[in-house]
C-alpha cells in the first residue's frame, strides 16, 4: 500500500515537537525580512514515527537479507560501531574546539591515519575526503600539483582501463585531465602492449583499480607500475575493491603513488542508502607534502609522565582543503573500532572469506550462466546475464525476478565491458547457508528463464511497487511533493 | 565474529571450488609481496573496545561540558529522540543507494520528501538528493555556472562574507581552470553591507556571483539590488543560506537567487567533531538539467501505481564518465533522511519556534555582551540572526583561553581569516543557551575587564 507523503498526513494545528517560549526580553524580527508563510508539514510525534517507520519497511537491506551488489562491498555494518560514533565525548564535539579540548578526537584520526598506512603500505593518511570519488579528486589534484611543481607541464593525460569505475574519468576531467581509456586484455589484465603505447611524456598517471571491477587481481600488476613509472607518470589506486587485499597484498609496497580506501566498504562503516561515505587516502614519501589541510600530527612525543599531543598542521605544499572541517569524523570513529577489533589476523580473515566466497559461488554459477573470464577471482566476479537461447532475456529480468526469491540483485550493466554484466560479490560476512540459497536461485530463475521467461519479464511480483517506468520520471520530471490544497508557496 | 565460516564450511567450499587450502586463491598475487605482516594492535573483543573507544571519548571536552558559543559554520541544536531513534532502524542505514526501485521505495520517498523540504525552504523550483557538506555544494554551484556558460564566462565573484572555508574549497575545486577568476573577497572589495565594491565588479564576463544569507558574520542583508545587478549582466546568483534563519527570514528564492546551496548539519545532526554533515543544493527550474548529484523524480509501476526513482542519471559519472557534470557518487542519504525527519517532526509551530529561540538568545546576549566594558558590537547597525561580531580591546586569543577556563567556548576569532577584523570575535547563540548560561557569560567577561 502507498505511504502518503508527509504533506498528504499534515493537518495544520499538529505539532510533532514543541519548545519552550522564550525567556529573554524580546527583540522584533526586521520587517522588511520576515518571512510570510513557512509551508512545513504538521503531523504528531506519533504520527511522524509511523511515517517513517512504514518507509523503513520498504527498504531492502543487509539487515534483512542477502546484498550481492558487486564492487559495493555490502558486509555487515557491527552495530558496537553505531553504538560508539555516538558516545557524547565524539559527537557532541564542534569542529571548530581548541585543540587542547578536544585530545581524544585527534589521537583518534593519528593513529587511523597511521593504520590505514600500514594497512595499504603508504607513509601517511589523510582522513579528509567525504567518500571514493572525493578521495579520486584529492588523488588527482595531488598528481596534478606534482607534476606541476616539478615544472614538468606537457603530462595532461590519464590512463583509465576501460573496466573502471565513472568516477575515475569524471574526477580526472574535473582536474582539467584528458582522461584516455585503456583496454583490457583477453584475461582482463591491462593490456600491456596498448600501456607501452600510451606511455609517452604526456602521461601524468594511470588510475588502477586492482582488483579490478572484474574482481580479477591484474596478473602483470608490477609491470604495469613499472612500465608507468618508466615513463614519468604516477600510478593511482582506486581503493573501491580492497576488501579482497587486506593482510594479503599492500599496494603501496608494490609502488602504487597514491590511493583511496572506501571506509563505507572496506572497513564496515554503513552505506546509509547512498552516504554518508568516507574516503581516506593514502601517499608513499615523495607525495606527504601535498597532503590536504588540515593534517593530524603529533605535536609533542610527550614523555614517561605526560601523554603526547596532537594537532592539526597543513602539509608543505598542501593541495589545499577540498571541504569543510576534517572529514567525515563519524566514519572515522566506526573504522576505527573495526580495526581494533580485526586486528592483523582479522583483517586477514576478512579478506580470505571474502574471497573464498566470491569463489564458492563463482563455482557455483559458472554452469548456468557465461563466466567471461574463466580465472580464480578476487572478491567478486562478473557473469553474463544473457543466453542465447533466450535472447528476449536480460541481465536486468534476471535482477528483478532475484528480487522475488528475497535477494538483492547483483550490480548489472557494470562493468561495461561485459555484455549484459552481473556482478556479484558476496562479501565475507555471508554464511554458507545464504550462499548456497542464493546459487539455488540463481539457478532456477536459469530454468525459469527456458520455461516460464514471463516470470522475468514481469518481475519483481512481491515488491511494495512493481517494476518502475524511469523514463516517464525522465520525463515528467516531479521532484517535489508540492504540498496539496490550498498551500502558498508564494511562486 | 563477523565471518560466520565453520571449519566444516571452509572445507565443504574449497572442495567446491577445487583448490586445496583458503591461501592458494591468492596465487596470482605476487610472491615477494603476498601475506605481508601488518602492524596493528592485538584485536579487542567488543568489551574491551566500547572501554577503549571510552577512554578516548573521555580524552575530549564537549559541547556538553562547556557552554558552547562556538558556530561559524557548525551548531548546537536539540535534536528529538524520535530523530536518532528512527535513523537507526536497519532498513535505513544498512541499505544501499536506491539504484533498484522496487525494494528502495522507503529510501527514495525519503529523498523526494527531502527535496520537497529544501524546495520550500529556499523558495526554490528543485532541490537535489543532497552533497557531502555546505562548502563542496557551494563549489558545485560555481561549477554548474561555469558550465551554464559554458567555459565562456571567466569571472566568478564570492563575497568576502562567505564562510572562508567554503571560499577556499571552491578555489580547491576549480584549480584546474586557469582561465577562471575567481574574485571579489579580497579585503579591498571588504564587507561592507552595503555591497557597492562587490557589486560595481559585475559585468558581462561574470558568470555566478555568490553571497551568504545570513552572512558569515551572522548579518542578515538585503541581496535585492545585487540580485537585479548580476541578473542586468546576465550572471546568475548564488546564495549560501543556514536553514534554520530561513524559517523566519524570507528564503532567496522569492528575491530572485537562481542557485541555494547550505550546510544542512543544524537540521537535526549532530556536531560530530566536523562530519557526517549534508550539503544542499537547490536550483531555479532552468537549471535543473546542469544540476550535479543524485535526484529522485516521481513514476509509476507496471500497475500504474506510484513509484519513486533515481532520475535523469544522464548527467553522472557512472553514465556520462568524463563528461558528466559532477564526479560525485554518493549522496549524503542518511543525513538527508536525519533532516527530513527533523524537520517532518518540528513541523511548521517546532521549526520557528527553534529558529525565533535562536533569534531572541542571540539577541538578548548581544544587548547585555555590549554593556561590559571592552567590548562592542562593530556591525551593530546591521540585522542580524544568531551570530553576530564581537570587538574587545583586548587579545582574542588571551580572551578565549580566559573563557575557557571558565567553561566557556567564547566563540570564533576572526583575526585568523580576516586580518582587518583584529581584536573580533564571532559568537553563535542557539536554543540550547539558556539565559542563566548567557548571564554567566556576561558575568565572566565582567571579570576580564576588571583583571
Amino acid at each position: 500500500m502507498r505511504e502518503p507523503t508527509i504533506f498528504e498526513l499534515s493537518s495544520p494545528g499538529r505539532t510533532g515537537v514543541t519548545f519552550q517560549e522564550p525567556d529573554v526580553p524580546l527583540t522584533d524580527i526586521p520587517q522588511e525580512f520576515a518571512r510570510a508563510n513557512l509551508p512545513f508539514p504538521e503531523i504528531s510525534e506519533l504520527g511522524v514515527v509511523r511515517h517513517f517507520t512504514k518507509l523503513s519497511q520498504k527498504n531492502y537491506a543487509i539487515d534483512l537479507g542477502f546484498y550481492p551488489l558487486g564492487s559495493c562491498t555490502m558486509k555487515y555494518n557491527p552495530k558496537i560501531n553505531e553504538a560508539i560514533a555516538r558516545y557524547p565525548g565524539f559527537a557532541a564535539t564542534h569542529p571548530l574546539q581548541p585543540e587542547d579540548t578536544v585530545q581524544g578526537n585527534l589521537y583518534l584520526m593519528y593513529t587511523l591515519q597511521n593504520w590505514l598506512a600500514e594497512i595499504g603500505g603508504f607513509a601517511d593518511t589523510t582522513l579528509e575526503p567525504a567518500a571514493g570519488a572525493q578521495g579520486e579528486l584529492v588523488g588527482t589534484m595531488i598528481i596534478a600539483r606534482y607534476h606541476k611543481d616539478r615544472g614538468d607541464l606537457k603530462r595532461t593525460r590519464i590512463l583509465i582501463p576501460d573496466s573502471a569505475h565513472g568516477t575515475n574519468p569524471a574526477s580526472s576531467a574535473m582536474l582539467g585531465f584528458d582522461p584516455v581509456q585503456l583496454p583490457s586484455d583477453e584475461r582482463g589484465n591491462v593490456d600491456l602492449k596498448a600501456l607501452r603505447e600510451l606511455c609517452d611524456d604526456r602521461l601524468a598517471g594511470l588510475m588502477f583499480t586492482n582488483p579490478n571491477t572484474l574482481g580479477l587481481f591484474d596478473e602483470n600488476t608490477a609491470e604495469v607500475i613499472r612500465i608507468v613509472h618508466e615513463a614519468g607518470g604516477l600510478v593511482y589506486g582506486d581503493g573501491a575493491n580492497m576488501n579482497a587485499l587486506l593482510g594479503v597484498f599492500k599496494p603501496g609496497n608494490c609502488g602504487i603513488d597514491v590511493m583511496h580506501f572506501n571506509l563505507h566498504k572496506t572497513f564496515s562503516t554503513p552505506h546509509g542508502g547512498g552516504g554518508p561515505g568516507s574516503g581516506a587516502v593514502m601517499v608513499c614519501e615523495k607525495l606527504v607534502d601535498y597532503l590536504p589541510d588540515p593534517h593530524v600530527v603529533m605535536t609533542d612525543p610527550g614523555d614517561e609522565e605526560t601523554a603526547p599531543t596532537y594537532g592539526f598542521a597543513r602539509p608543505k605544499k598542501s593541495i589545499g582543503r577540498v571541504k569543510a572541517f576534517h572529514g567525515h569524523f563519524g566514519m572515522l570513529v566506526r573504522a576505527y573500532t573495526y580495526i581494533a577489533m580485526l586486528g592483523q589476523d582479522g583483517l586477514r580473515d576478512v579478506a580470505e572469506k571474502a574471497v573464498l566466497n566470491a569463489n564458492y559461488l563463482q563455482a557455483k554459477l559458472k554452469g548456468s550462466y557465461t563466466l567471461p573470464y574463466d580465472r580464480s577471482c578476487m572478491h567478486e566476479f562478473v557473469l553474463e546475464g544473457y543466453w542465447k537461447d533466450v535472447p528476449d532475456i536480460r541481465a536486468l529480468d534476471i535482477a528483478k525476478r532475484l528480487m522475488d526469491y528475497d535477494f538483492h540483485p547483483p550490480t548489472n550493466y557494470f562493468p561495461l565491458i561485459v555484455h549484459e554484466a552481473l556482478m556479484i560479490e558476496p562479501t565475507e560476512t555471508e554464511s554458507i547457508e545464504t550462499l548456497d540459497q542464493f546459487a539455488d536461485a540463481m539457478v532456477k530463475i536459469a530454468e525459469e528463464a527456458r520455461t516460464q521467461p514471463e516470470l522475468l519479464k514481469n518481475a519483481p511480483h512481491n515488491t511494495p511497487v512493481k517494476r518502475a517506468d524511469e523514463l516517464k520520471a525522465a520525463k515528467d520530471l516531479v521532484f517535489c511533493c508540492y504540498p496539496a490544497g490550498d498551500w502558498d508557496r508564494n511562486k | 565474529m563477523f565471518t560466520p565460516h565453520t571449519k566444516a564450511d571452509v572445507e565443504a567450499m574449497l572442495k567446491t571450488i577445487g583448490v586445496g587450502k583458503v591461501e592458494d586463491l591468492f596465487n596470482v598475487v605476487p610472491e615477494k609481496y603476498r601475506f605481508p605482516d601488518l602492524n596493528l594492535p592485538e584485536p579487542l573483543s567488543e568489551m574491551e573496545a566500547a572501554a577503549e573507544l571510552d577512554s578516548i571519548a573521555s580524552a575530549n571536552a564537549t559541547t556538553r561540558d562547556f557552554i558552547c558559543f562556538l558556530g561559524a559554520g557548525a551548531y548546537q541544536h536539540y535534536i528529538p529522540a524520535a530523530v536518532d531513534n528512527l535513523l537507526q532502524r536497519g532498513e535505513f542505514y544498512t541499505s544501499y543507494t536506491p539504484y533498484q526501485p522496487e525494494i528502495s521505495q522507503g529510501t527514495l520517498q525519503a529523498i523526494f520528501e527531502f527535496q520537497s523540504l529544501i524546495s520550500l525552504l529556499t523558495g526554490m523550483d528543485v532541490s537535489n538528493a543532497s552533497h557531502y557538506d555546505g562548502a563542496t555544494a557551494a563549489a558545485e554551484a560555481v561549477i554548474l555556472a561555469n558550465h551554464h556558460f559554458r567555459g565562456k564566462r571567466s569571472k566568478v565573484l564570492l563575497s568576502r562574507a562567505i564562510n572562508p572555508q567554503y571560499r577556499e574549497v571552491i578555489r580547491g575545486y576549480m584549480q584546474a581552470n586557469a582561465a577562471l577568476h575567481i574574485v571579489g573577497d579580497d579585503p579591498e572589495t571588504g564587507i561592507e553591507p552595503d555591497l557597492k565594491n562587490l557589486i560595481a565588479q559585475i559585468d558581462l564576463d561574470t558568470s555566478l556571483v555568490m553571497v551568504q544569507y545570513p552572512d558569515f558574520f551572522g548579518r542578515i542583508i538585503d541581496y535585492k539590488p545585487l540580485i537585479e545587478a548580476a541578473h542586468a549582466q546576465g550572471a546568475l546568483v548564488a546564495v549560501v543560506v543556514n536553514p534554520t534563519a530561513l524559517a523566519l527570514l524570507t528564503p532567496p528564492g522569492e528575491i530572485g537567487a537562481d542557485i541555494v546551496v547550505g550546510e544542512g548539519q543544524p537540521l537535526g545532526i549532530p556536531l560530530s567533531y566536523g562530519g557526517p554533515y549534508l550539503g544542499f543544493f537547490a536550483v531555479k527550474n532552468p537549471l535543473l538539467r546542469k544540476i550535479s548529484g543524485r535526484l529522485v523524480g516521481e513514476s509509476v509501476d507496471t500497475q500504474g501505481e506510484l513509484a519513486y526513482v533515481l532520475t535523469l542519471t544522464a548527467r553522472e559519472q557512472h553514465i556520462r564518465r568524463e563528461k558528466a557534470t559532477s564526479n560525485i557518487c554518493s549522496n549524503q542519504g542518511l543525513m538527508a533522511l536525519a533532516a527530513t525527519i527533523y524537520m517532518t517532526l518540528l513541523g511548521k509551530t517546532g521549526f520557528q519556534q527553534v529558529a525565533n529561540l535562536c533569534y531572541q538568545n542571540a539577541h538578548y546576549t548581544a544587548n547585555t555582551v555590549q554593556e561590559v566594558p571592552g567590548f562592542s558590537l562593530p556591525f551593530k547597525a546591521t540585522p542580524f540572526f544568531h551570530e553576530f561580531v564581537v570587538q574587545a580591546d583586548q587579545d582574542v586569543p588571551e580572551l578565549l583561553v580566559h573563557l575557557q577556563d571558565h567553561g566557556i567556548l567564547g566563540g570564533y576569532d576572526l583575526s585568523q581569516d580576516y586580518p582587518e577584523l583584529e581584536g573580533c570575535l564571532l559568537m553563535a547563540v542557539t536554543e540550547m543557551n539558556s539565559r542563566e548560561d548567557i548571564d554567566y557569560l556576561t558575568d565572566v567577561l565582567s571579570e576580564v575587564e576588571h583583571a
